[in-house]
């Protein structure tokens, strides 16, 4: 579906929109269209947020309460319990810095990935760029993880750890970050409106991959040989990021970093291509 | 004002039968069938051919600007895939659409409502939906409100509104759309009354300002009020396209559509035997007026006015009532005492057969009616879809539906009597009497 400006209405600016069988081009996103539709992108977010933390009776407490109880129990497992070395860094600083963002991480893949089942109502009454969807999912959270960014500068002030200017850099880390979910939540959503066993996988891989991901442990304890590996995964870049600018920990390794960084543009690319091919389909099989 | 809005060139759409059903494929079936395949041992294609069904076939019109177009077929007749491929939910097999002009699409009352939000948020939320802008619908936001009367309630989660507030809402935010092409599916058919005519005002006044419309509907008074031309589907190919007037009269004839009355004036025309022969069909109301509408909560009477031409017969009436879908409600033969087993000497008669009201579910009913008699056996007439008619429920609460009024299933729809008891087990008398007898 294309569009293009007609040039024979005088009134108002019309738009001809074309359907056919085909469509040429697989990366051919209409940037114009996802942009005309941002108020729906808005009213998505809007609406998964408020409902999310309606009739509960503490709210948005919710946000602060999880992590909290999550970096108790791995201080206390793993901090305490097992010593895990942390860098020299204060073991419940060190790791509610990696809790965060991985929080969003895995709840942006999660929502994200149902997000086009659990609103199969949408997707067969109504008419709009269906990217939208896992995109409103992937932004959502990100509400979520500012306000438990108020808790980890509490953390950090408490253990009397300094904000530097390195904090400017967090969005960039963040934005990686999201491209990551993006990316993979394309292939995820689209993917599930066929074959709902993605559904059951989601959750277990995310498990999965948070203890491929350098949260309870530093990535120091990783091998040498298997860092090239290890470094595919974009969580690593992400939380090194975090780590390096609010804790002063020293600097993510660059050719990890672009090693990620080329992975999540490569798996978004791919993401793209794929959901676009896929798309067409969903209303006759969801 | 001719400029086209809508050219459709020889559109298709297939579905697979087989795919639909398998809704849920696991990767493991596509496995499984992958690698069979790879063994050359496909059970596959000779099956799937015969699992396609085509929903649409080449199917090809062009509408002009400001023009209302109505679509009108039986179930499966495309109609709703029509509506699904112009308002881009679903893409063609074949084919081509081109639309001039902004779209929306109202194929459901109060997509994407959320019950835990006001109704202030869900306004929004649908309107951004299908389609406006956010600052659209601030500046008709009042008129929305006003429209379906809600004020007091805007800032109440809708879960709490009545079934009627909740509609009327949704309703509300619908008719405020202003696309340049509008394509509307049978929502209009929930609701009450009075609040459906003021949706038809609403829409008359939006064809009034030059806007394209698509309007499906079972209800041929609204199709031939509303529309200027109607486009007739059957079995997925576009049948009769033309002047209300005469699309609607084709429609019916079809013997599919509605019709109250059937007569036949001509007796070599009319469904005979050398026994009888039918002279017409009515289906009526308690107060005797000939209707297609018939309230949910009243009885209907198919009246069977006939001939017999034979002596010694001992004829019975006998009705077959179907629903849309083709399901066989009853059969009812006549069991008028007056009459059972006696011979009716050769003339004109009426029967009557009387369905009580709460009994039918919504929706349009088709009638077979048929004459016979068994000793000896001897046909007098059987007409298939002699008469069809809708039930509506008005939605007044003192239906099997009472105050809910969203989709009801069931191929029937009987006013129960319901009794309540309450505080059971809460004392220990219930006991000490169950023990005691």
């Amino acid at each position: 579906m294309h569009m293009a400006q007609s040039e024979s209405v005088i009134n108002s600016p019309t738009q001809k929109i074309i359907i056919e069988e085909k469509r040429s081009g697989l990366l051919r996103v209409d940037w114009a269209e996802l942009w005309e539709y941002r108020g729906l992108l808005y009213t998505l977010v809007e609406r998964e947020i408020k409902i999310r933390y309606k009739q509960t009776a503490i709210g948005v407490s919710w946000v602060l309460l999880q992590p909290l109880i999550a970096v108790l129990i791995f201080t206390a497992i793993f901090g305490q319990m097992a010593k895990m070395p942390s860098d020299g860094i204060w073991y419940p600083a060190f790791v509610l810095t990696a809790l965060l963002p991985w929080g969003y991480f895995s709840q942006a893949i999660t929502r994200s990935g149902a997000s086009l089942v659990s609103s199969a109502n949408l997707v067969t009454k109504v008419y709009f760029p269906r990217m939208l969807l896992p995109l409103s999912a992937i932004v959502s959270p990100l509400i979520d993880f500012l306000l438990s960014m108020g808790l980890l500068f509490g953390l950090l002030m408490y253990a009397g750890i300094p904000l530097t200017w390195k904090v400017i850099t967090l969005p960039v880390f963040v934005l990686i970050a999201m491209l990551a979910a993006m990316g993979l939540s394309l292939f995820v959503s689209a993917t599930n409106v066929k074959y709902r066993d993605v559904g059951h996988a989601i959750p277990f891989v995310v498990q999965i991959w948070m203890f491929v991901s350098p949260i309870v442990y530093p990535v120091s304890l990783v091998p040498e040989r298997w860092k090239l590996l290890y470094g595919l995964n974009p969580m690593v870049g992400v939380i090194e990021g975090f780590r390096w600018a609010l804790l002063g920990k020293s600097a993510p390794d660059p050719f990890m970093m672009g090693l990620s960084i080329v992975m999540v543009l490569g798996v978004l690319v791919g993401g793209i291509v794929y959901f676009r091919q896929m798309e067409r389909e969903f209303a006759d099989i969801i | 004002m001719s400029e086209v809005a809508v050219q459709v060139d020889r559109l298709s759409k297939r579905y697979v039968i087989g795919a639909r059903q398998a809704k849920y494929a696991t990767l493991r079936d596509r496995l499984v069938s992958g690698t069979s395949r790879l063994f050359g041992r496909g059970t596959g294609s000779k099956a799937d051919v015969t699992n396609i069904m085509w929903a649409l076939k080449d199917v090809s019109f062009s509408v002009k600007q400001g023009e209302v177009v109505g679509i009108i077929g039986r179930n499966g007749a495309g109609k709703s895939t029509l509506l699904k491929l112009l308002s881009r939910i679903t893409a063609p097999t074949h084919g081509r659409i081109e639309l001039t002009g902004r779209v929306a699409s109202l194929l459901e009352v109060g997509t994407g409502f959320h019950g835990e939000l006001t109704g202030r948020e869900n306004v929004y939320l649908n309107g951004t939906i299908l389609g406006m802008k956010r600052a659209e619908i601030t500046e008709k936001f009042d008129e929305i409100v006003a429209f379906a009367g809600v004020e007091r309630f805007i800032d109440t989660p809708v879960k709490r509104y009545s079934s009627g507030m909740y509609l009327r809402l949704a309703f509300a935010v619908a008719a405020h759309l202003q696309p340049e092409i509008l394509i509307v599916d049978e929502v209009l058919a929930v609701g009450d009354a009075d609040f459906q005519k003021k949706c038809l005002g609403k829409m008359e006044g939006v064809a009034d300002q030059g806007r394209t419309i698509f309007f499906v509907s079972h209800n041929m008074q609204a199709i031939t009020r509303l529309c200027k031309r109607v486009i007739y589907l059957e079995d997925g190919q576009l049948r009769h396209d033309g002047s209300p007037h005469d699309v609607v009269r084709k429609y019916l004839h079809s013997g599919l559509g509605t019709m109250a009355v059937r007569e036949w004036l001509d007796p070599v025309t009319a469904p005979s035997s050398r026994a009888a022969r039918l002279w017409a069909v009515r289906v009526r109301n308690e107060e005797g007026q000939y209707t297609d509408q018939i309230d949910i909560r009243k009885p209907v009477g198919i009246e069977i006015e006939y001939e017999v031409l034979q002596p010694d017969r001992k004829f019975r009436g006998a009705i077959d009532v179907y629903n849309e879908e083709a399901v066989l409600l009853f059969v009812a033969l006549e069991a008028d005492p007056a009459w059972t087993g006696r011979i009716r000497p050769p003339g004109r008669y009426r029967s009557i057969a009387w369905i009580p009201g709460n009994y039918l579910a919504e929706g349009t009913m088709i009638v077979n009616v048929s004459l016979d008699t068994i000793e000896p056996l001897v046909y007098g007439f059987k007409v298939r879809q002699a008469v069809a008619f809708h039930v509506v429920d008005t939605t007044d609460g003192d239906s099997a539906r009472g105050s809910y009024a969203g989709p009801l299933a069931g191929v029937v729809r009987p006013l129960l009597k319901w009794s309540n008891e309450q505080d059971l087990g809460s004392t220990q008398e219930g006991q000490s009497v169950s023990s005691a007898t």
